[in-house]
């Protein structure tokens, strides 16, 4: 069984989407902020991360800057699933070493799925 | 105030920019002019008393001290147009953070309800299922009118029209419409593109660009329906004229009423007969579209008879 971290301030969120993914059939833990994310993400080493860029108390670009420098988490891709919009912020992630760059907004439930699985290599 | 502080303030290209005007729409600019032109009016006044009036001092001093007065009063209302702008700058700012957070629990919403419409948890019963629909529906409507107040606030801030590039229109437009083929063919809609062989590029801000003509196109598709029933029809063409770049988009739709023509640019505005065709809309669509092309240094227009069909044209400098 696959394991994603799902790291993402809004509970509400994190709910839905957590629980959909279970019912999909993978194992998923969860972080309301950049720094249990972190810990939680060098802790469990997960096959994909969905990373959320505004966060408590660690910025998501700070999570991703270090999940990308630490030796046990810099080969875990790394989904940013966000609300931030901008061609800048698109490019830093990516630049930053993230996998793909998805707005939530944008992006209905089932193709973030679809990006999900094809990023797993499903 | 410091020496500093003052400089700056002498600065008017740095006084205009921060108000997002040109130095030709600034009122720093003006109280200058004004100030040259009225030492001008002094001098011209003291020459002319030298040859005429016994005692020219008398009136260049009492031109001089009305022109004092004018100046304090220009003054106050430079400085009244700055706090105006400020609130305004204020405002959009308040606007733009409001809009983002709003952003994030209308996406927790969204997909909650495509999950329990997917059946994620659990049977759906059908008339449930037909209200969740309608929830679906209204939260769509809802991220759609964030969309267009988060544009809004960014067209005004300027801060999207920095970085320009030497764009095709014509490529542009067919990507667009590849994305539109779905809802082009769902209302059956004859479409026609005409273009100038070999069209120059134009240097401008690829995303706001892009924003212009998805607007003019979503617009044109919703209501490029004709009333007696015959096939909608959108006849797009580029062309170059003289120094620019010019799109044109003509549909034989609805057409704006006569009365209406007047507010169509204007924010939140929708025709009537619009409004009967599409109960729902931000009203946003062409106040986006005229700014940006605005602020791309171009212009925008349109002609439309109600019934007969409208067509836009903008068109952009290609340097």
């Amino acid at each position: 069984m696959k394991k994603i971290l799902f790291i993402e301030d809004d509970m509400a969120l994190q709910k839905a989407f957590g629980t959909i993914l279970k019912n999909k059939g993978y194992e998923v833990t969860s972080a309301f902020d950049g720094e249990t994310g972190l810990k939680m993400a060098k802790e469990e080493g997960p096959d994909l991360i969905l990373l959320d860029l505004i966060l408590p108390k660690i910025h998501g670009f700070e999570v991703l800057k270090r999940l990308k420098e630490e030796k046990e988490t810099q080969e875990i891709p790394v989904i940013i699933l966000t609300n931030l919009e901008d061609t800048e912020n698109v490019g830093k992630a990516l630049e930053l070493g993230a996998t793909t760059y998805l707005l939530k907004t944008q992006y209905g439930l089932e193709e973030v799925l679809e990006k999900i699985k094809k990023t797993l290599g499903e | 105030m410091t020496l500093k502080n003052t400089l700056q303030d002498l600065n008017l290209v740095a006084q205009c920019r921060k108000y997002n005007l040109s130095i030709w729409q600034c009122p720093h600019f003006f109280f200058v002019i004004m100030g040259v032109i009225m030492a001008g009016i002094i001098i011209a006044v003291y020459g002319i008393g030298l040859y005429y009036v016994n005692d020219p001092q008398v009136i260049a001093l009492s031109v001089l001290f009305l022109t004092a007065g004018l100046f304090i009063i220009t003054f106050i209302i430079t400085k009244a147009f700055e706090r105006a702008a400020e609130a305004n700058r204020l405002k959009s700012e308040f606007v733009s953070i409001v809009t983002h957070q709003l952003r994030s629990p209308l996406t927790s919403l969204s997909w909650a309800i495509e999950a329990l419409i997917s059946g994620e948890f659990g049977k759906v019963e059908e008339k449930q299922l037909e209200y969740l629909k309608i929830l679906k529906e209204n939260n769509k409507r809802m991220g759609e009118l964030i969309r267009d107040l988060i544009t809004v606030t960014k067209v005004e801030d300027g801060s999207q029209f920095q970085n320009k590039e030497s764009v095709s229109l014509e490529a542009t437009t067919k990507d667009l419409l590849f994305k539109f083929q779905p809802f082009i063919q769902a209302s059956n809609i004859d479409l026609q593109v005409k273009t100038d062989d070999k069209l120059p590029q134009v240097l401008t801000v690829v995303n706001q660009i892009k924003i212009v003509i998805e607007n003019l196109i979503d617009n044109t598709i919703r209501y490029a329906k004709p009333k007696n029933n015959e096939k909608g029809v959108i006849e797009i063409s580029i062309i170059k004229k003289e120094k620019n770049i010019q799109f044109e988009i003509k549909d034989n739709g609805v057409g704006i009423p006569k009365d209406d023509q007047r507010y169509i640019f204007q924010k939140f505005f929708r025709s009537q007969n619009v409004k009967e065709m599409q109960p729902y809309g931000s009203g946003l669509g062409l106040f986006i579209t005229k700014s940006i092309v605005t602020k791309l240094g171009g212009k925008i227009w349109f002609k439309s008879e109600e019934g007969k069909g409208t067509t836009f044209w903008f068109l952009l400098p290609i340097k």
